[in-house]
């Protein structure tokens, strides 16, 4: 078995017996990478020769019995995280030339844990997309068929977690851009709770929505490492100052007892039947295993949708204008005078989709309809919100699918920004909110991966990772890997 | 609701972005497309429900006002198009 094929917490062990250095796996996977990525496109950005000099300092590390949490462990990083030294371009022509000053928080715990970053991941244009096809470095392409999308925005690190590029990448959710890319290609993505994680570093989207998470191959991967990214961090004003428990530790805690809300809306005409099937599947399994499940009410949950474009369009279009062709980013040349720099530069800088956000935000904030748009979706926000909190008195867990169909083709939907909006339907729901949610593998429908969605309350990651492992124990989904890429 | 030319030439003037006549005529269409989508939210009965200002209900957090960042301008500056003794150089806004 090559060492591609190993988890996080399989490379751990083997690491830590001396059966391989990190040097070793290093080189394997930057091999793989070269090899397969131009099939994918799942890297904008390969940092090939620092990942070899921290591999060599984390061997070093443990030689010396100095061992982090993630000693020697690849990673690759969504390229919306602000790396030192390296192009971080937010898959954007705005920030092609864009060579961070800094560290993101997670970045910066991530290698005092002594992880190894092979690169940059590809994504949608400033996270804006469910399809990876808004990038200006190109489509990202789904392991399990190249002519698929592999979801987004976090497309390309989906597609190099399931091509076993690495065992992880850390990603970012606004509406559903960890779950959704998840779900398509067979990996298990998890967004924490709005604040868990810090955002420092992180270019930011829709912020009162945006969350860093990851995206693995088993839940005890993806515990791992929330346990090092999450907590307090005084550099983001939103990170929330709660005590993080030992995920790893809890994780083999019993399910039994647990209660599964079942939101009937959730199982609608809208849900490819096939897919419904596989989800129905996956929740008698849990039940099997001690859980008891019961349908719960979400009257607001139809409004998830048109709420999100409004607030995320709204914040978008206020944190979008730091882009000024001023500062950083791309700008325009033979310019008039200052508002000509500021139009051209933002025009020539970012893509339709991006743009089409900007312009959305605008209008729904601008004056004579921030009553009727903005103010009003704040509030359906409030009774969505609501409709969850009023579960979570009766439930541990939600469960349901998490995208209505498997992957589709590239280029299907990219003409027609509602068909793509709405993708994103069984997910917003726990951006809206501020809940944390994942999406683990629970089987294939045509040959393609489908994922199961689980949402938990506020600051409970841990029953979502505890039901997702006591899921990945009794089934297999989890484990399969697209067949050119074994 | 439609959006006409007009209003989204507004919109892009507000936004600061530069459209090409070819975009003009598909931001028409997809923006209407949009907003029509978004119209739904009308039907929401909202009667007496406080708009959600954070997900979590919780207020900013404040931080004394002092100064805790080192002074990296020259690094930072690395990624300006145009700057000189430390200013950051846009074309001339007063006669």
């Amino acid at each position: 078995m090559g060492l591609h094929t190993k988890t996080m917490s399989e490379l751990a062990a083997g690491l830590g017996s001396g059966d391989f250095t990190s040097v070793e796996v290093t080189q394997a996977l930057l091999d793989r990478i070269a090899g397969h990525d131009a099939k994918l496109n799942a890297l904008i950005t390969v940092t090939a020769e620092a990942a070899l000099t921290a591999a060599a300092q984390a061997d070093a590390d443990r030689a010396a019995g100095n061992i982090g949490a993630l000693n020697g462990l690849p990673i690759i990083h969504k390229d919306i995280f602000c790396t030192r030294g390296v192009k971080t371009s937010c898959g954007s022509k705005m920030l092609d030339n864009f060579v961070s000053p800094y560290d993101a928080t997670v970045v910066e715990r991530m290698a005092a844990a002594g992880a190894v970053v092979l690169g940059k991941a590809n994504m949608d244009e400033f996270a804006m997309g469910s399809s990876n096809e808004t990038s200006f470095y190109g489509p990202v392409h789904n392991p399990w068929d190249l002519e698929c999308s592999p979801g987004g925005s976090s497309g390309g690190s989906a597609a190099a977690v399931a091509a076993r590029f690495a065992p992880a990448a850390t990603a970012t959710d606004t509406g559903g851009s960890i779950r959704q890319p998840a779900a398509l290609t067979g990996t298990l993505g998890i967004k924490p709770t709005y604040g868990r994680v810090s955002r420092y570093g992180m270019i930011a989207f829709a912020s009162s929505l945006d969350q860093a998470g990851v995206i693995t191959r088993s839940a005890e991967d993806a515990a791992r490492l929330l346990g090092v990214m999450a907590g307090f961090d005084e550099r983001d004003s939103t990170c929330l100052d709660e005590p993080v428990p030992d995920y790893v530790g809890e994780l083999g805690n019993s399910i039994k007892g647990l209660k599964v809300g079942i939101v009937r809306q959730h199982f609608d005409e809208g849900l490819d039947a096939d897919c419904g099937m596989k989800v129905k599947e996956a929740i008698a399994v849990i039940e099997s295993l001690g859980a008891t499940a019961v349908e719960v009410d979400m009257p607001n949950i139809d409004y998830s949708v048109p709420t999100y474009y409004v607030v995320a369009p709204a914040e978008c279009s206020s944190n979008l204008s730091r882009f000024d062709g001023v500062r950083f980013g791309h700008r325009a040349e033979n310019v008039e005078d200052l508002f000509d720099l500021y139009c051209r530069s933002r025009g020539e800088g970012f893509g339709d989709e991006v743009k089409r956000r900007i312009m959305t935000g605008t209008y729904v904030l601008s004056a004579g309809y921030y009553d009727a748009y903005y103010l009003k979706a704040q509030q359906v926000r409030h009774l969505i919100a609501d409709d969850f909190k009023r579960a979570f008195e009766e439930v541990d867990v939600i469960a349901g699918p998490t995208t209505p169909t498997p992957a589709f083709r590239l280029g299907d939907k990219v003409d027609d920004p509602i068909t793509m909006y709405l993708n994103d339907i069984y997910t917003i729901g726990a951006n809206l909110g501020g809940f944390p949610a994942l999406s683990v593998p629970c089987g294939f429908v045509n040959d393609m991966p489908v994922g199961l969605h689980l949402v938990g309350h506020h600051f409970d990651e841990s029953a979502l990772l505890r039901c997702a492992h006591a899921y990945e124990q009794a089934t297999d989904w989890h484990t399969a890997c697209p067949e050119d890429f074994k | 609701m439609s959006l006409d030319k007009d209003q989204v030439q507004q919109i892009a003037t507000l936004a600061r972005l530069k459209l090409s006549e070819d975009e003009y005529a598909e931001s028409v269409k997809k923006l209407s497309k949009i907003v029509d989508f978004v119209d739904h939210l009308s039907a929401a009965d909202t009667a007496g429900v406080i708009p959600m200002a954070h997900p979590l209900d919780v207020a900013q957090r404040l931080r004394p006002d002092e100064v805790t960042e080192p002074n990296d301008r020259d690094r930072y500056q690395e990624n300006a198009a145009s700057v000189t003794d430390g200013l950051y150089l846009v074309p001339k806004v007063i006669e």
